[in-house]
């Protein structure tokens, strides 16, 4: 009896200390905790692995030349798997353990809303490189994106279809379980509509499936003048090479996943692309001297070519070191705040953020030549 | 004319279920274990032809015969480690079918180490033109999958009907005590079954890779679980009702995605899986035992 008594005393007296620990001000700090959330293992690492390269880079170079309101900044990235359960248990983690003052991330939609339902509650500076959902913003005032929204890119290329490509008839293939697959979808449809084009058909499919031959006989049979696939490149990779097997000569359309999707076809399959065009968000055939001097040091760090997740991971930690060290504080609102000033001319173009902190930028329409891709033009809506 | 080219589509798909099943079916039938970890084989068989025919750039006849054989071995070694111990000593079904699980799972992490999660790609390994009937195009791959399905399913009868094996295999799935007593060495037959199971699932492998040129150590979990209502809808246990099931499973599947909804072909699988087990739970072609799944 007396030795569970002090038993119970010793345990909760361990307790105590152990939240007084917590509680512990950690203002006085010499580094600047960035938190970082990224899949950097999983169906889509691709993409975690990219931005989470670049975002390292980012911060080396800042630290190198001082860093940010004279301290260095710690980036510290966890892997989230591509899952948002993941995702969500990795921020606390970030926001418990850590302490971070911002958080760039996550990289894929379904895990970035749900972080950001959590971030706003903690009033937590949040950007994502890449987190294309339309309703990532709209959760809250602290959330910020550097890339462009799934509808936006949907309207793009209607528009792009109907004036550059003279498309009257489009079809629509789109992975119904995925939030970034649907919201450039549904865009598509509803802008190509308002531009006097017919869709023909609208198919999707759930994830897991591998086989589209269904869909794409339906799709063959009305023969649309475009083919618009808003979905991840593994499965562009997957239906474009179907569809050139069951005959389909439409032009294949797509949006930003498309990227990479060359390391997921093989090269004797590379006609099933040739004629595609996707929108993007830089050009890796620019003659900007500071993206191709960032194109090169990638590749000589990480032995990997950089990718437009890249690009714009890089871009990201930019603006918000920048907004941070405009902000002269870490406190969350300041930071928010400096964010949405932000004017920063980087890799992407200039960026500005509109009212819902989208950004305001160009498109860059890419296509394939052979085994490598093909940058056409610039091109914005208006 | 749409509607034949569904059901061709369907056939073609069905095919590589109709082969996974085979596998699932022939090992029931013999020891009684749901072998979960046959739908892994199949995605052994898919790396095996990508490091052979890729990452080696060997012939394509070399490549099939070693993803083949491959395929076999593990299938093997998979039977003496992971469920000769529990078969010999009776053991409790359920173990077994715990064990499957822990080897399915086993396999794709250790793929997944060995290769990364992120999906290889592997081009296509038969390349044909499409085949031009009036004005119906045919995906050619949807023609070689029911072939080769058709070829192996006959092959199959053939080696259990005519074969001295496939006699004893028959022997050992009617009743193992009594093959045993008659002189049937009944180890053999367990690990020659996951043998020929594991082979078959290596040329159901080649087709996948032929017609979906994508392989990711995860690509069995699906494959298998349709496989294994294919399997249950024909009747577990029975080679013709495996292929039968794999055909009827391929059909339903893609003739939904054409004219009921893309979104809903999942649905209609497995509940045709639920409405078959609630009407007649040994499948169309399953014998009257009086064991339960």
């Amino acid at each position: 009896m007396r030795r569970r008594k002090l038993f119970s005393i010793v345990a909760a007296a361990a307790l105590l200390v152990g939240i007084a620990a917590g509680c512990k001000k950690e203002d006085d700090s010499d580094t600047i905790k960035i938190g970082g959330l990224a899949p950097l293992t999983g169906d889509v690492s691709q993409y975690g692995i990219a931005v989470n390269n670049a975002v390292k880079m980012a911060v080396k170079e800042i630290n190198d030349n001082g860093g940010i309101l004279g301290k260095q900044i710690e980036y510290i990235c966890l892997d989230e798997k591509g899952d948002p359960d993941e995702a969500v248990k990795a921020y606390r983690k970030l926001v418990e353990n850590e302490k971070i003052v911002a958080l760039l991330g996550d990289v894929t939609s379904k895990p970035t809303e749900a972080v950001a339902q959590k971030a706003k509650l903690d009033n937590m500076p949040m950007i994502t490189a890449s987190g294309t959902a339309e309703s990532i913003t709209l959760v809250g005032e602290n959330v910020f994106r550097a890339c462009f929204i799934d509808p936006y890119q949907g309207q793009l290329m209607a528009s792009y279809a109907s004036k550059k490509l003279g498309a009257k008839t489009a079809a629509i293939l789109y992975d119904t379980s995925d939030t970034y697959s649907t919201g450039i979808a549904d865009a598509f449809e509803d802008a190509a509509k308002d531009l006097g084009m017919t869709i023909t058909d609208k198919e999707g499919y759930t994830e897991g499936n591998t086989d589209f031959s269904s869909q794409l006989t339906k799709i063959r049979a009305s023969n649309p003048d475009v083919l618009m696939l808003p979905v991840y490149y593994s499965d562009v990779a997957l239906i474009a090479v179907q569809a050139k097997n069951q005959g389909i000569t439409s032009k294949l359309l797509g949006a930003d996943g498309w990227d990479g999707v060359l390391n997921q076809i093989a090269e004797s399959d590379a006609d099933a692309i040739a004629n595609a065009y996707f929108c993007s968000q830089y050009s890796a055939s620019s003659d900007d001297p500071d993206l191709q001097a960032f194109l090169s040091e990638y590749k000589e760090t990480y032995n990997l070519e950089a990718n437009m997740f890249a690009v714009l991971g890089y871009d990201t930690m930019y603006i918000l070191a920048n907004a941070i060290e405009k902000a002269g504080s870490t406190d969350s609102d300041a930071i928010i705040n400096a964010l949405k000033e932000t004017n920063y001319d980087g890799l992407t173009g200039t960026t500005t953020f509109d009212e819902n902190r989208n950004p305001v930028r160009q498109a860059v329409i890419t296509s394939f030549d052979g085994y490598s891709y093909k940058v056409v033009e610039n091109y914005s809506m208006d | 004319m749409e509607f034949i080219e569904q059901v061709l589509n369907g056939l073609g798909q069905g095919s590589i279920f109709a082969l996974v099943a085979l596998g699932y079916s022939m090992v029931y039938g013999i020891v009684q274990l749901i072998n979960f970890a046959h739908g892994d084989i199949i995605m052994v068989g898919g790396y095996t032809a990508f490091v052979t025919f890729i990452t080696f750039g060997m012939p394509l006849w070399l490549a099939v015969i070693i993803s083949i054989l491959v395929c076999a071995a593990v299938g093997l070694i998979i039977e003496r480690v992971a469920y000769h111990r529990l078969i010999v000593h009776n053991a409790a079904r359920i173990s077994l079918l715990i064990t499957a699980l822990g080897v399915s799972i086993f396999l794709q992490n250790l793929f997944m180490l060995i290769f990364g999660a992120e999906p290889k790609h592997i081009s296509t390994l038969f390349p044909m033109e499409t085949i031009k009937l009036g004005n119906t195009e045919l995906s050619s791959n949807t023609i070689l999958n029911i072939v080769v399905s058709v070829i192996m399913m006959i092959g199959l009868q053939l080696l259990v009907n005519k074969t001295k094996i496939g006699k004893a295999m028959q022997a050992s799935s009617e009743d193992a005590g009594a093959a045993k007593l008659m002189g049937i060495n009944t180890n053999q037959v367990v690990a020659f079954t996951f043998m020929v199971g594991s082979a078959l699932a290596a040329v159901g492998a080649i087709l996948y890779c032929n017609t979906y040129s994508q392989i990711k150590p995860t690509m069995g979990n699906f494959l298998g679980l349709k496989a294994f209502v294919a399997a249950v809808l024909g009747g577990i246990g029975s080679i013709p009702g495996a292929m039968l099931g794999g055909y009827i499973i391929g059909i339903a599947d893609s003739l939904t995605k054409a004219y009921v909804s893309s979104t809903l072909n999942d649905a209609v699988v497995f509940g045709i899986l639920i409405l078959m087990l609630s009407v007649k739970p040994t499948g169309i072609m399953g014998g009257d035992r009086r064991e339960k799944v």
